[in-house]
């Protein structure tokens, strides 16, 4: 049985209380909201793309400490990538958390911390959460993101 | 008689589990209560032994079958003061109050015209009338929450206007615990000849109901959170209110005659109740009935106040932990946040110590606003819940604080 601390690894316990990127972001240029209707967690995810590049992200609300650390980590991760590296890292995010395959960490440097979630089914929306809100800013939907 | 929880839990087949080989403490029963073996005994005899469509055959097991289905009526009514008449089955409160606003509600309310709701309603008792409302150009008016989690009966004097056409409020607030003053609401609300539903669904498991006495037009309740099945739940109804209200679903059973120039619809409760019934889930509820009946019920309600005041003590000890929602003589229903973890993590470490609690908004985001809180964790008792549940959920409280200093 996976321990709580596979969950709440140090890392994740440090930017569930201090999140990177956490603010709103006036000259975005797609944004998007993440929501889970079942516990409430909400997110707005802000992008600044310079043609397929990735400048600047940042995200804003309100969640449990996976939640805001998956966030987080993203917001990290994912600045400066193009287009497709980001897809790419959603792609291997998502295999990891969601599909359990622990393969996927080590193409996925820090966000690789994550990978105990896919141990806790119930925690499993709350690390997408905010992935699913930045795909959908990507693509431009205009509805929110869930991950239902 | 008198109140032995031990003896009362032995009856509880899921409370003997050990989730991550921990003793199971279950304070989750405002979201959904366990149910005892005679309630777990009776859906299966039902479809063991007397299982066929009920109001339809001729044989005897379609006699048995419906008699079994009209005597749980019989018993539920009786149970709370009600002519069976009066007692109409549904799929829950959701559906009671759904039912109401698109029937009753369709035919009373019009442009302009105002519901009158408080600020703790469960979603179930909103968005029904706020769809009403949109398609009738009507709007809802909100009865305040103070800062305890109470609502004032001078508000209601103050708010029920000349446009008010329905009053909606709940019992007990599932979020907060609080007990609503709901007979005094009813007499205001009469006064001014407006009608009231009563959302009775986490009432019903903590106390003794008597419709009667109440006089609310309308009185919802599910049978899961009284330690009956899921999927089945009552709308009691005044007979003369039931006998004017348009049918609401069409079809088998709640009719006399059809032809396709037109239908005679069937009297009351079959008028609302189309389709085959969820028997087995009604004979359930009527086994929760009698389990209820059969118990110390004074003893019951002593022994739940004795765990909320020994759990609001306890709680204290936990640093940074805030209780939302302190009105007096609330039920054994206590909501909380502590600083620095969000109520979901803290739901994720209490499950790993075998306490099962509610972390979330309980379809209730109107009031966490109110309370500028986005969640909370619920700690939900119910009769079978024990001192030693507590004083496990304040261990697994001092880990979160480990992790979360």
């Amino acid at each position: 049985m996976s321990e709580l601390t596979d969950l709440y690894q140090e890392v994740i316990l440090d930017h569930g209380r201090k999140p990177r990127n956490f603010r709103a972001m006036a000259d975005a240029t797609a944004t998007a909201e993440g929501l889970n209707p079942l516990c409430g967690d909400h997110y707005h995810v802000f992008l600044k793309m310079d043609g397929d590049r990735i400048e600047d992200v940042s995200f804003q609300g309100n969640g449990c400490a996976i939640s805001k650390a998956s966030a987080s980590l993203m917001s990290a991760a994912l600045k400066g990538k193009s287009k497709a590296d980001a897809e790419d890292l959603f792609q291997r995010f998502h295999k990891m958390v969601v599909e359990g395959d622990g393969s996927q960490a080590d193409g996925l440097g820090k966000l690789a911390v994550l990978k105990g979630v896919a141990d806790f089914p119930t925690r499993v929306k709350c690390a997408s959460l905010a992935w699913h809100a930045m795909h959908s800013a990507l693509h431009g939907d205009s509805q929110p993101a869930t991950t239902e | 008689m008198s109140f032995d929880v031990e003896a009362v839990r032995r009856q509880f087949p899921v409370l003997s589990q050990r989730p991550y080989g921990k003793r199971l403490a279950f304070l989750d029963s405002g979201a959904t209560a366990q149910k005892p073996q005679a309630v777990i005994d009776a859906v299966s005899r039902f479809y063991a032994q007397d299982n066929s469509n009920v109001h339809r055959g001729v044989y005897d097991l379609a006699e048995r079958a419906t008699a079994a289905f009209e005597g749980a009526r019989k018993k539920i009514a009786r149970y709370i003061g009600a002519d069976p008449r009066e007692v109409i089955f549904t799929r829950g409160t959701t559906e009671g109050v759904n039912l109401v606003a698109q029937t009753y509600g369709r035919a009373h309310v019009g442009p302009g015209d105002e519901i009158l709701l408080t600020g703790m309603e469960h979603h179930s008792n909103i968005v029904p009338w706020q769809m009403l409302a949109a398609e009738k150009g009507a709007k809802l008016v909100v009865v305040p929450v103070d800062d305890r989690g109470e609502v004032h009966l001078a508000d209601f004097e103050r708010l029920i206007g000349p446009r008010t056409r329905m009053v909606a409020v709940t019992q007990v607030s599932n979020a907060l615990g609080t007990v609503n003053p709901v007979k005094e609401i009813v007499r205001i609300a009469h006064a001014r000849g407006v009608p009231v539903l009563v959302d009775g669904a986490q009432a019903m498991p903590h106390m003794k109901i008597d419709v009667r006495d109440l006089d609310a037009d309308f009185y919802v309740f599910s049978g899961h959170k009284m330690f009956g099945p899921t999927g089945i739940g009552v709308l009691h109804g005044k007979a003369k209110i039931l006998e004017a209200m348009p049918p609401w679903q069409g079809g088998g059973d709640m009719i006399l005659s059809v032809s396709f120039e037109g239908t005679r619809f069937n009297t009351i409760p079959y008028r609302f109740e189309a389709g085959t019934p969820d028997a087995a889930g009604a004979v359930g509820l009527g086994a929760a009935v009698d389990w209820l009946e059969g118990l110390d019920r004074e003893g019951a309600e002593a022994h739940e106040r004795d765990l909320l005041a020994y759990a609001t003590g306890r709680l204290q000890e936990i640093p940074g932990l805030r209780i939302i929602g302190t009105a007096p003589g609330k039920v054994a229903v206590i909501s909380f946040v502590l600083t620095g973890v969000h109520p979901h993590d803290v739901g994720t470490i209490l499950d790993r110590e075998g306490v099962a609690v509610r972390a979330g908004h309980h379809c209730a985001q109107p009031l966490m606003e109110r309370f500028g809180v986005p969640a909370t964790v619920r700690a939900s008792f119910a009769l079978y819940n024990t001192r030693e549940d507590v004083d496990q959920l304040v261990r697994g409280l001092h880990r979160v604080r480990e992790m979360f200093p």
